[in-house]
C-alpha cells in the first residue's frame, strides 16, 4: 500500500489483480450487464489509482475501492433508468421504466427457476441488491460485507432480512408462485 | 410473520453465521415458535434457489487483459491532463501576443482595436463563466466524492 501510495503502477497491478474478478462480478451482480460491467470495474481501479492517498493508513484497499465501484454502478443505473424513461416518453407509451435486469447471457446454466431468481434480483433495490451479490456471488461473511458497506453486522442482518423478504414477495407474485415455487 | 426479536437470529441461522450458544438459543426458539419455524423454511428453500444462480465466467482473455485496460485509461487520463494544461496555457500565451501586437500596430484603427478588444474580453468572461459554473456543479455532486 505505501508504494501504491507513491504512485507505483507495479504495485497498483497487484491489487488489481487481487480484486479484478470480485470488481467484475460485483458489479455484473449490481448491474446486470457484462460489458457495463468490465468497464465500470475497470473504471473504479482507474479512480482508485488516482485517488489512493484518501486510504487511511491502517485501512483495507478493498472497502474503500468498493465504495467506488458502488458509487459508479448506482450513478450508470440511475443513468440508464433516466434513458430509459426519456426514450418511453418520447414514444408516449404509459408504461413505467423496465426494472434493471439481467442480460441473457450473465447466469450460468439458465433454466426457468433461476431466470426468475435473476429476474427478482435485478427489480430489488440498489440497497438490497447490493446484501444480496455480496452474500450469494461474492460468498462473502457478514463481516466481510459490513466491513464493506461501513456499517455494523446488525445492519447487514437487517438489509439481508428485508432483501430476501422482497425476494420473497417477487417470486411469490411472479405467476402465482411461478417455477421457484414459493 | 417472523417474531420481531428473532429476525437477526434467523438470518444467521440461515447462513450459520451464529456463534454456538446464540445457535442453541434459537433452536430452544424455533421448537415453541412455529411461525418462526415456517418463516425458517421458506427462507431456506428461497436461499437454496438463490444459491443456485450463478454469473457466468467471461473469456480467459477478459482476466489477461484486464490489467493492460486499467492501464492504458491511466496512461491516457495522464495524457489528457498534459495535453489540456499545455493547451490552457498556449491558448493564454497566444491571446497576450495578439492583445500585444493588436495594441502596438499603428497601421490598425482605434475602432477596429476597441472592437477586437472588446470581443476578446467577451470571448474570455464567458471561458472564465462557464468554467465557474461547472466547478461549481462539480462540487455539489453528490456522487463526485468517494465515502472513505
Amino acid at each position: 500500500m505505501r508504494r501504491c501510495r507513491g504512485g507505483s503502477r507495479e504495485a497498483f497491478e497487484v491489487f488489481v489483480n487481487k480484486y479484478m474478478k470480485d470488481a467484475y462480478f460485483i458489479a455484473l451482480g449490481l448491474v446486470g450487464n457484462r460489458e457495463d460491467a468490465l468497464d465500470l470495474s475497470q473504471e473504479a481501479f482507474v479512480r482508485a489509482y488516482r485517488n489512493i492517498k484518501q486510504v487511511k493508513p491502517g485501512r483495507g484497499f478493498f472497502p474503500w475501492f468498493y465504495q467506488i465501484l458502488k458509487n459508479l454502478c448506482i450513478s450508470h443505473l440511475r443513468k440508464r433508468k433516466h434513458r430509459r424513461a426519456g426514450s418511453l416518453d418520447v414514444e408516449g407509451c404509459p408504461e413505467p421504466a423496465a426494472a434493471d435486469e439481467f442480460s441473457p447471457d450473465v447466469v450460468v446454466g439458465k433454466n426457468e427457476v433461476k431466470n426468475e431468481v435473476a429476474e427478482a434480483i435485478g427489480k430489488l433495490d440498489a440497497k438490497h441488491r447490493e446484501v444480496i451479490v455480496l452474500r450469494h456471488f461474492r460468498h462473502m461473511s457478514y463481516e466481510q460485507i459490513a466491513e464493506a458497506l461501513f456499517c455494523n453486522k446488525g445492519t447487514v442482518t437487517s438489509r439481508l432480512y428485508y432483501a430476501r423478504k422482497r425476494l420473497k414477495e417477487l417470486l411469490s407474485t411472479e405467476k402465482g408462485g411461478g417455477a421457484s415455487g414459493l | 410473520m417472523v417474531c420481531d426479536d428473532h429476525k437477526d437470529l434467523l438470518m444467521g441461522y440461515l447462513d450459520n453465521e451464529l456463534g454456538e450458544e446464540q445457535r442453541r438459543r434459537f433452536e430452544e426458539h424455533l421448537s415453541g415458535c412455529p411461525d418462526c419455524s415456517r418463516e425458517l423454511e421458506d427462507f431456506k428453500k428461497l436461499k437454496a434457489i438463490t444459491d443456485e444462480v450463478g454469473l457466468a465466467e467471461p473469456e480467459d482473455r477478459i482476466w489477461q487483459d484486464y490489467w493492460s485496460g486499467i492501464y492504458n485509461r491511466i496512461e491516457r487520463g495522464i495524457g489528457w491532463i498534459m495535453f489540456s494544461v499545455a493547451a490552457i496555457a498556449l491558448a493564454i500565451y497566444a491571446g497576450f501576443r495578439v492583445i500585444e501586437q493588436l495594441i502596438e500596430d499603428p497601421s490598425i484603427e482605434i475602432t477596429l482595436k476597441i472592437g477586437l478588444l472588446t470581443l476578446i474580453a467577451g470571448l474570455a468572461i464567458l471561458f472564465v463563466s462557464i468554467l465557474r459554473e461547472r466547478l461549481y456543479f462539480w462540487k455539489r455532486d453528490r456522487y463526485k466524492d468517494v465515502r472513505r
